[in-house]
């Protein structure tokens, strides 16, 4: 279900490294919580975003939700054609409706993220 | 689930935008059994509703419903409610969930005469099947000709072997029935017209899509769109306010008949937006950038593919094509007063 390769959040983004850049998305529980998404905000390319700090909004019908950057990082490319295209955070959450990429303050920062084991489980947990 | 007027109630099912569209092209299912029931019965019934209700109830025969409110002097509403005459001298008062006890406190403090009032919310689990497949899923699972159940109508009858009125009313823009059910019955009859409905396209919906539906509808919500603040002729309602001699007076009728007669100060109106971003509930309404008010429902409409919101405006700037702009984020998105409802359903 999540990617191996992926590292988490606890809020439920997903970070796939890449070198010195990192893609950047919203996990299927977390499409699975909010329901139809209808409404996506992203970054500017070139913005600087801390980690932890907002970098969007994703709303569906019923719910608002920040977005934050699970890593320190410049916003290098930005999934534009999502904002057309809301749905597909639904249906692909954790390939085609990527959102940013950023290049990575520090790579090995990803390495304190959680693994796909350590994430699946804190899933299980908030499921209950 | 989430609480709701003291209840657990499922914001969805299968999910809201599925649910929604259902009910548009063929029909839902929802337990709305949180509604309020109130009974007022004897020969001063209808002279007590006619006192505390704004429309005319001399209006209602028996086995006729009818949208209303209860003004307070103000003129404004303690709640919006649907009243049915269910005999000669026997109401039904449908009332939300969040305001039973507001609402029993305030009738009982309009002193009632000649009649009897009722709490009879713990005896009734209320359906609504709604959508333009309704009729044909429910006249299979009762011998009542639905036919002859016009808009705003009942009948008592039975529905899958269990009594029930059946009400030609609902909270959707859509065709459809609510079934007023004895609490142990609502499960089977909930089952039957599952089972009945599925080949019709029939999906259980929840607290989600009924507020997408009544919005896109321009129906309102108590406590959103119109309060004790709001008068029935500044919310729109006043086609449900009576100023018929024969009615006499009720609560609130000098302020609605001047406001009616003069204008209102303000008026609730709707609009969708220009730009992207979706209106909700308290976000700020600039007009200029005059900070004028706040949206009072808004969302985005799963059937029109936009943004709507309703909010109140100064009624000189309320117009047809005004622009405004709603604060989202600490940005102004664009947005145009459109006519309402924002959907009417194909006749």
């Amino acid at each position: 279900m999540y990617p191996q390769g992926y590292r988490y959040t606890k809020d439920h983004e997903w970070l796939a490294v890449e070198g010195d850049r990192g893609r950047v998305g919203i996990t299927d529980y977390a499409q699975k919580q909010l329901g139809d998404v209808v409404f996506v905000e992203l970054p500017e390319l070139g913005r600087k975003l801390a980690t932890g700090e907002r970098f969007g909004t994703v709303e569906s019908v019923k719910a608002v939700s920040e977005l934050y950057s699970p890593i320190a990082g410049e916003v290098v490319e930005v999934n534009t054609p999502l904002a057309d295209k809301p749905e597909m955070i639904n249906q692909d959450p954790h390939g085609a409706a990527w959102m940013i990429v950023v290049k990575l303050a520090d790579p090995a920062l990803a390495g304190s993220l959680l693994d796909a084991a350590a994430y699946e489980a804190l899933v299980a947990t908030e499921a209950k | 689930m989430v609480p709701f007027g003291g209840w657990e109630m499922p914001i969805e099912y299968s999910g809201l935008i599925a649910e929604h569209m259902a009910v548009r092209t063929a029909a839902g299912l929802f337990d709305v059994s949180h509604m309020g029931e109130f009974e007022v019965a004897g020969p001063g019934a209808l002279l007590f509703l006619q006192r505390v209700t704004a429309n005319d109830v001399a209006k209602l025969g028996v086995g006729q419903a009818q949208y209303s409110a209860l003004p307070m002097s103000t003129g404004c509403p303690v709640d919006d409610v649907i009243v049915y005459r269910l005999a000669a001298e026997r109401y039904l008062l449908v009332v939300n969930a969040a305001n039973i006890a507001r609402d029993w406190e305030w009738l009982q403090s309009q002193q009632p005469s000649g009649c009897t009032l009722d709490d009879k919310s713990d005896t009734f689990a209320l359906l609504a099947l709604q959508g333009p497949k309704s009729e044909v899923i429910l006249q299979g699972l009762t011998p009542l000709d639905l036919k002859g159940i016009g808009f705003y109508r009942f009948a008592h009858g039975s529905v899958c072997g269990q009594e029930a009125i059946v009400a030609r009313t609902g909270y959707t823009g859509e065709d459809g029935f609510e079934l007023f059910l004895a609490p142990d019955a609502a499960a089977a009859v909930w089952r039957g017209l599952i089972e009945a409905g599925r080949p019709h396209g029939l999906v259980p919906a929840g607290l989600g899509a009924r507020d997408t539906l009544r919005l896109e509808a321009r129906m309102m919500l108590y406590g959103n769109d119109m309060d004790e603040t709001t008068t029935l002729i500044e919310a729109g309602l006043g086609w449900i306010v009576s100023f018929d001699e024969a009615k006499g007076d009720f609560s609130g009728r000098s302020v609605l008949l001047e406001q009616k007669t003069k204008g209102a100060p303000r008026k609730l109106i709707g609009f969708e937006t220009t730009e992207r971003g979706i209106p909700r509930h308290g976000y700020p309404v600039f007009l200029g950038d005059e900070h004028t008010s706040a949206v009072t429902s808004g969302t985005y409409a799963p059937f029109l593919q936009k943004a709507i919101g309703l909010a109140y405006l100064p009624a000189a700037r309320a117009s047809v094509g005004t622009e405004l702009a709603v604060g989202i984020r600490g940005r102004r998105i664009g947005a145009r007063v459109v006519p309402t409802p924002f959907y009417k359903r194909p006749r």
